[in-house]
């Protein structure tokens, strides 16, 4: 192969970004954090009133679009690099601080260190996310630039040593680069943690005139957005992981599998493309190698059961998404009757890394048997959601309180959900679980994808089972018994129970289903289930003999389980905020001018509890709602 | 090119050739293995019914023998405590969505469903799952036959000679889950479709969702 001139090649491409991003240099830059979670939040605004604000001022200063860094309960944020300063960044963003931020700091030269959440580079003056304690545990491996550079322009991806790992790749060769990803021992992102190396191995191996790559983005667990994320602020990575992938196992074409629900992804994505081929990093003899890869998007219809991956080629291939039995693998019999290698989107992103860190490295992070890093979209009841790294390894307890600083509100900690529909919840006991694959697969829950949902002591746990199974339930194809027949009864035993009108007996068959479910299902959809179910039965027991055994929801969550009282004590005369807030009018003002609900009338709609002032909190709920009843005539 | 071989079923040695399925080399032998969704000439199994569970030597879990390949050696059981517990609830639950009225269905007596019940001594009537009750449509505008989605399997059996022996492309699933029934495309009578009423479909169900007027 020409090594020489797939090097030169690069090194041209690599030399023309660094030549366009030195007219950065010595000015000041605003990089305005507009992946979804911002734009969710106002940064599109935000970006518009930075613009305004420095054209009503006659400021010089470059306004530009960054994606995700992780930290979305800050969001809308903003990144101000200003010479003579380190780089600053700001959260929670609005009109009235941007106009500050643009009077004081670029007009002027005061930071507003109060405003200021901390500074990307090392400095005698702020701290950095290192100084805090999410930053010590943090690993950042595949979320690196993510959040850091303009995803828009190819250029800032190349200057970050982008495609480099492509121009090695391409001059390695494609055993030496199965032999790296072997030795790295890299497990796939996408849930089960299959060793990568073994599927590319068999595509590989397949005999077929044609083989695919399809890069699996149908993220579609609730809670659960760590690929768009990815996918939003450094779409070059993975297309950079596609072009290596499809190199070794030699395929000619490759797809993005992603969901009709992430237009900011896919717009992303097919702009990348272009800028790529339009580079020669895609397309015709890639970096003047020889080797040609083309790249499409497919956007997916949206269902959930089409990230399984039989049913993911059935919907490519223009048939119901359903999911086949196997084997056949895809790797050997996927796309169009041909081998195809399909990769998790995080699974690719490492891809670049190991090709140019090497797998020694790559092993030297995360545990033995589970090197790396895992990437969990952290989310619920924790003071700092967003997007984490952290090395496989990591306790389940450092994860929660450490990098996501606890629970808000003083509230105690009830359970972890990891893995969407398809994990389980963990209680307090089983925090000190190292979270790699098989450590949280023994457990009950599994690694999944990544999502990761805090629940706290207002969570009822039959309620979260029954919202799981309402996702898989509704999600599920209906091709085999156990999944389209067993889900459907296992949700109205679940619901029977959140209403009170269960029974002990139906928990004993609550577990024998969720079991035969397991076992017996034709896919993974169907065969994960019941984790939900059998994870809560087994930590959370307690809760549903309450629900049966004496109508009561100890979370005061369930509807029909619960009442709500005006504690007369509690109440003001002057006070009328609840009358007001209620849409039934079920709140009446007693003769002594106090208030009182009609519990014939009240729907239950929370709103007095949330509108009663702190000065009183007299609204207060009670489980079972008879207590009421008691707790009037006490009076 | 398929070579003789010999495995063993409950018992009994039998010799076959490779690159059968093991549902059939057993059904040839006069060994039943309920089923109602297997194809003897389809290539890919579709493996809905998940009734044809066995058990084989060697492997944690019981298998579906629709969709496994005979290899030489091969030690198999019909009937274990694990596989008549996943058949008995795999069959309960597809009892609890089908209308239970045999003495008025025209399949009374040659039903797939009452086969199994009677060869696995299982009840047609489940005490633990509950009966779920929903309403369909009859569609009784063919002239010989009519469609009853309140006793359809979802098996998928008429599916496949429409499309592969009568070529017409007539039925087909709609919707998912719970919801999923057999139909025509944009659910319009059978008669208002690309249907030739060929009735091979009728002939291919193995209960009495698609059933002869008379």
């Amino acid at each position: 192969m020409n090594s020489t001139a797939i090097e030169n090649n690069y090194n041209k491409l690599k030399a023309r970004a660094e030549k366009n991003l030195g007219s950065l240099e010595n000015k000041t830059v605003i990089w305005v954090g507009t992946a979804t979670c911002g734009r969710a939040a106002g940064a599109v605004e935000i970006k518009k009133f930075f613009e305004e604000e420095l054209q009503n001022n006659d400021l010089e200063a470059q306004v530009l679009e960054t994606g995700c860094m992780g930290h979305c309960y800050a969001d809308p944020m903003a990144i101000i690099s200003k010479p003579g300063f380190p780089p600053l960044c700001y959260g929670y963003l609005d009109e009235g601080l941007v106009k500050r931020l643009v009077q004081d700091f670029i007009k002027g030269d005061d930071p507003c260190y109060e405003y200021a959440l901390v500074a990307l580079e090392p400095n005698d003056i702020f701290p950095t996310f290192e100084d805090f304690p999410r930053g010590l545990h943090e690993e950042k491996i595949i979320l690196e630039h993510c959040g850091f550079i303009d995803p828009e322009q190819i250029d800032h991806y190349l200057a970050t040593d982008g495609y480099a790992a492509l121009a090695r790749a391409l001059m390695m060769g494609p055993d030496k680069i199965m032999e790296e990803i072997n030795n790295s021992n890299l497990r796939g992102r996408g849930g089960a943690g299959f060793p990568a190396g073994l599927k590319w191995e068999a595509t590989k191996k397949a005999e077929g005139d044609i083989k695919y790559v399809i890069c699996n983005a149908d993220e579609g667990d609730p809670g659960a957005f760590m690929d768009r994320s990815i996918l939003e602020s450094d779409p070059h990575l993975v297309l950079e992981g596609m072009i290596i992938c499809a190199y070794a196992v030699g395929a000619s074409k490759g797809y993005f599998y992603i969901r009709s629900e992430y237009p900011q992804a896919i717009k992303q994505l097919k702009r990348s493309i272009k800028q790529a081929n339009e580079m020669g990093l895609l397309g015709k003899s890639i970096l003047g190698s020889g080797f040609d890869f083309d790249l499409e998007v497919f956007v997916g219809a949206g269902a959930f059961v089409c990230g399984e991956g039989s049913a993911l080629i059935n919907s490519m291939e223009g048939k119901m998404g359903m999911p086949e039995h196997k084997p056949p693998r895809l790797a050997v019999q996927g796309f169009r009757n041909r081998p195809t290698a399909l990769n998790n989107v995080k699974t690719l992103c490492y891809v670049p890394y190991i090709i140019s860190k090497g797998a020694d490295w790559f092993n030297s992070i995360g545990t033995p048997g589970n090197p790396g890093t895992a990437v969990f979209a952290l989310a619920g009841k924790v003071a700092n959601a967003g997007i984490v790294e952290v090395p496989m390894g990591t306790t389940l307890r450092h994860l929660i309180f450490e990098v996501g600083e606890g629970i808000p509100r003083d509230k105690a900690f009830k359970a972890v959900q990891i893995g969407g529909p398809s994990g389980g919840c963990l209680p307090e006991s089983a925090l000190d679980i190292p979270i790699d694959f098989d450590s949280l697969q023994e457990a009950g829950a599994i690694m999944g994808s990544g999502g990761m949902v805090v629940l706290d002591e207002d969570d009822c746990m039959v309620r979260i089972a029954r919202f799981f199974l309402t996702f898989t339930q509704q999600e599920s194809c209906g091709k085999c018994t156990f999944c389209r027949l067993g889900t459907k009864h296992m949700l109205d035993i679940l619901t029977a129970i959140t209403r009170g009108e269960g029974e002990m007996e139906s928990l004993e068959l609550l577990s024998e289903l969720s079991e035969d479910i397991k076992v017996g299902s034709l896919c993974n959809l169907g065969k994960t289930a019941p984790n939900p179910i059998l994870t809560t039965l087994r930590y959370f027991y307690d809760e549903y003999k309450a629900h049966i055994e004496e109508k009561r929801c100890p979370a005061l969550m369930c509807p029909e389980l619960i009442a709500y009282f005006i504690a007369p004590q509690k109440c003001s005369k002057l006070c009328n905020v609840c009358v007001g807030s209620c849409p039934v009018e079920a709140i009446y003002n007693r003769d002594d001018g106090l208030k009182a609900i009609d519990q014939e009338k009240c729907v239950k709609c929370d709103n007095c509890l949330k509108a009663c002032p702190t000065d009183y909190n007299a609204v207060i709920k009670v489980s079972p709602p008879h207590l009421v009843k008691e707790m009037e005539e006490a009076m | 090119m398929s070579e003789k071989i010999t495995i063993t079923i409950d018992g009994k040695e039998i010799t076959t050739d490779t690159e059968k399925k093991l549902l059939w080399v057993a059904l040839d032998n006069d060994i039943y293995i309920p089923n109602l969704c297997a194809i003897r000439e389809e290539e890919r199994p579709y493996a809905g019914c998940r009734l044809c569970f066995v058990e084989i030597e060697g492997l944690e879990e019981p298998v579906t023998s629709c969709t496994q390949p005979v290899t030489e050696g091969m030690v198999v059981k019909t009937r274990t405590p694990q596989v008549d517990r996943l058949v008995k609830t795999s069959f309960e639950l597809l009892l609890s969505d089908h209308r239970l009225q045999c003495n008025k269905c025209p399949k009374n007596k040659a039903c797939e469903l009452q086969k199994i019940a009677r060869e696995r001594k299982l009840k047609l009537k489940s005490k633990r799952i509950k009966h779920l009750e929903r309403t369909f449509q009859i569609d009784d505008s063919p002239e010989s036959f009519a469609l009853d989605p309140s006793r359809c399997v979802l098996c998928n059996r008429c599916v496949w000679v429409d499309r592969n022996v009568a070529k017409a492309g007539c039925l087909g699933f709609s919707y998912r889950g719970i919801n999923r029934i057999i139909t025509t495309f944009n659910n319009v009578e059978l008669t208002k479709s690309a249907c030739t009423q060929c009735t091979l479909c009728v002939e291919a169900c193995p209960v009495g969702a698609l059933y002869f007027k008379e």
